[in-house]
C-alpha cells in the first residue's frame, strides 16, 4: 500500500484539528480562573467545576439522565434479546417486515418524535412523568440495541446449544447456560450504546420533559439559550470526560467502527 | 397431532417479539398516528385545540412566504452540509483508509468519536469558538490578521459549520466501510500501468466507493434537515429551521395542530428521500451489488 503524501497528511492535520478543536476549546475554557468566557491565561483553576456542585438543578438533572439511561437501556435489551431470537432463528411469516418495522424508529426524526411523544403523553396523562420518559428512550434506543444482539446471535456458533440439547438440557438452562454467555459481547455491547443514545438525547426528551423531570441535555440546553458561561463549559468538560471512558469502554468491546456503521439511519 | 408440532414452529417467534411489538404497538405507531390526525384540527387563540377535520393547517404551511422561508432555508443549509461533507469527508476516508496502525485506529477514534458526545456540547464548543468575542477571533484579531471580529455566530455559515462538524463522521464513516472492499490490486494495475495517481483516485477509486459516498450522503442530507440543537443554539432567534419552527408552534404559540403539520411534512419528506435515493442507488449500482 502505498503511503500518503505531504498534501494528503496535511489535509489530514487540518482535518483532526478541526473535528477536535471545538472539544478541546470547551476543556480550555472551563479551568478559567475568571468570572466571563476567556482561555485559562494565567494558571488553570478548578472553580467552575466546584460551582457544578453549587448547582443543584444541574446535579438533579444529571442523576436523572443516568436513571433514565440505566431504566430505559436495560428494557431495550430485555425487549432485544428475545425478539432477536426471534428474527434469527426462525423463519416465520412477516419476519422480514418485523425487522424493518423495529429498526423503523431510526428513518423518524427525533423532532418528529417529540411532538408524538408529547400528544401521546398528554392524552393518557403521562407527560412529565418518569415512567414516560423512559418509554419513550425506549423506542429511540432499540434500533441500536437489536442491531447488536441480532448480529451476535446470527453470528453465533450453534454446535454448543446442540450439543447441550441433545444431552437433555432444558430450553431454559441452554439458553441460561449456553446461549447467553455466548451472546453477552452484543448484550453488553448494545447496553452501553443503548444508554449513551439515551444519555445525549436532547431533541424529542425536550418535548416530554417536566420542570421536575429535567435531563441534562435539556437543561444544558435551556440553560446555553439562555447565557453561555464557563460553569456550562465545565459541565460540558465533565460530560466528555465520561463519554470518552465510555467510548475507549466500548471500543474495546466491540470495535467504535463496527457499532456505529450506518448509524441515524 | 401434526397441527400441535405446526403450532409449537410458529408460535415461539411471535411470542418472542410479542412484548417488543406491543411496545411498539402502542409508544411508537399511536402517538404518530395521534400526531397525523391532530394535524387535521385547527386551533384557535382562545379556544385552543378544536376537534375536526381539514386541511387548513397544511395550507397554512404551503401559503405562508414565512414557512416557504423556513423551509427553502432547511433545504438550503441541508445542501451545503451534505456537499461539504461529501468534499471534506471523501478523502479523508481515503487518507484514513492508507494508513496503518496504530494511527489508522487511533484517527478512527478520534472522528468516531465525538458522535458519541452530546450536541449540546459540541455546538457549545463552536459558540465558544466562533462568537464575536470568542477564541477564534480573539486569535485572528491578536495575530492581526483582522481589522474587526468576523460575524459567525447567529448567521447561515455558523450554523453550516457547525452541522459539518457534527454531522461529517457519518460520512467518513460510509465511504470508509466501502473502501475497506476496494481491492488494492487494482489501484496496483492503474498504477503500473502508467497511470497518475489522480487518475487512479479518478477512474478506479471513485467509481468504486460511490455507494458510500452517496449513502453518506443521504445520512447527513437527512439528519440536517431535521437538526434541532445546533441550528437552535447557533441560529439564534432569526434564524429558524423546520426542527425549530415546530419547536416554537408547540411550546411558545401552543398550536399544536400547526405544529404537528409541520411535523408530518418533515417525516413525509425524509421518507421520500430515503425511499427515492434507495431507489435510485439500487437501479444505478444493480450490477455492483451481484
Amino acid at each position: 500500500m502505498s503511503k500518503n503524501g505531504p498534501i494528503a497528511l496535511a489535509f489530514h492535520t487540518l482535518f483532526i484539528i478541526f473535528i477536535l478543536a471545538p472539544l478541546v476549546i470547551v476543556c480550555l475554557v472551563a479551568f478559567t480562573s475568571k468570572g466571563y468566557l476567556s482561555l485559562p491565561t494565567d494558571g488553570f483553576s478548578l472553580r467552575w467545576f466546584r460551582a457544578i456542585l453549587d448547582n443543584p438543578d444541574f446535579i438533579d438533572a444529571f442523576w436523572l439522565s443516568i436513571y433514565i439511561g440505566l431504566a430505559s437501556a436495560t428494557i431495550a435489551l430485555g425487549l432485544s434479546v428475545p425478539a432477536s431470537l426471534a428474527l434469527a432463528r426462525y423463519r416465520f411469516p412477516g419476519r422480514g417486515g418485523l425487522t424493518a418495522f423495529f429498526l423503523s424508529p431510526l428513518m423518524v426524526p427525533h423532532i418528529v418524535l417529540g411532538v408524538s411523544f408529547l400528544r401521546f403523553l398528554t392524552a393518557v396523562g403521562w407527560n412529565g412523568t418518569f415512567i414516560g420518559l423512559v418509554l419513550c428512550h425506549v423506542i429511540i434506543i432499540m434500533p441500536y440495541s437489536l442491531r447488536l444482539v441480532l448480529a451476535s446471535v446470527t453470528g453465533m456458533d450453534r454446535s454448543a446449544e446442540t450439543a447441550a440439547v441433545s444431552l437433555g438440557a432444558s430450553p431454559w438452562v441452554t439458553f441460561r447456560r449456553i446461549t447467553l454467555p455466548l451472546i453477552l459481547p452484543g448484550i453488553a455491547g448494545g447496553w452501553v450504546l443503548a444508554f449513551i443514545t439515551s444519555f445525549d438525547e436532547l431533541t424529542m426528551t425536550i418535548f416530554v420533559a417536566s420542570p421536575s423531570t429535567t435531563t441534562l441535555p435539556v437543561r444544558m440546553f435551556q440553560h446555553i439559550t439562555e447565557t453561555i458561561d464557563p460553569l456550562i463549559s465545565s459541565l460540558s468538560a465533565v460530560i466528555i470526560f465520561i463519554t470518552v471512558i465510555f467510548m475507549l469502554l466500548l471500543d474495546r468491546l466491540y470495535g467504535l467502527d463496527k457499532i456505529l456503521v450506518g448509524q441515524g439511519r | 397431532m401434526a397441527a400441535d408440532t405446526a403450532r409449537t414452529r410458529v408460535l415461539p417467534p411471535y411470542l418472542l417479539s410479542a412484548p417488543a411489538l406491543l411496545l411498539y404497538l402502542g409508544l411508537f405507531m399511536a402517538p404518530l398516528v395521534m400526531t397525523l390526525m391532530l394535524s387535521f384540527n385547527s386551533f384557535d387563540f382562545y379556544k385552543g385545540i378544536l376537534p375536526g377535520f381539514g386541511f387548513g393547517n397544511y395550507l397554512e404551511v404551503v401559503t405562508d412566504e414565512y414557512f416557504h422561508e423556513v423551509f427553502l432555508r432547511t433545504f438550503g443549509i441541508s445542501l451545503a452540509v451534505t456537499l461539504l461533507c461529501a468534499i471534506l469527508g471523501t478523502p479523508e476516508a481515503y487518507i484514513l483508509h492508507r494508513m496503518r496502525n496504530p494511527w489508522k485506529s487511533l484517527f478512527m477514534l478520534a472522528i468516531l468519536g465525538p458522535l458519541l458526545i452530546s450536541v449540546v456540547v459540541r455546538t457549545l464548543g463552536w459558540a465558544l469558538l466562533i462568537g464575536d468575542s470568542g477564541v477564534m477571533n480573539e486569535l485572528l484579531l491578536g495575530a492581526g490578521l483582522i481589522d474587526k471580529p468576523i460575524h459567525l455566530i447567529f448567521t447561515t455559515t455558523g450554523v453550516i459549520i457547525a452541522l459539518v462538524h457534527v454531522l461529517i463522521p457519518f460520512m467518513v464513516l460510509s465511504v470508509w466501510a466501502s473502501l475497506q472492499k476496494l481491492d488494492p490490486a487494482v489501484e496496483q494495475a492503474g498504477l503500473s500501468l502508467g497511470a497518475s495517481q489522480f487518475t487512479v483516485l479518478r477512474r478506479i477509486v471513485v467509481p468504486q466507493v460511490m455507494p458510500g459516498i452517496l449513502s453518506g450522503c443521504l445520512i447527513v442530507f437527512a439528519l440536517t434537515a431535521s437538526a434541532f440543537a445546533t441550528p437552535a443554539i447557533l441560529g439564534g432567534r432569526r434564524l429558524k429551521v423546520v426542527a425549530t419552527t415546530a419547536y416554537d408552534e408547540y411550546l411558545n404559540t401552543l398550536n399544536w395542530p400547526l405544529g404537528a403539520a409541520i411535523a408530518v411534512l418533515l417525516l413525509i419528506a425524509n421518507v421520500i428521500i430515503i425511499a427515492t435515493y434507495n431507489k435510485v442507488i439500487e437501479k444505478k449500482y444493480a450490477q455492483a451489488f451481484q
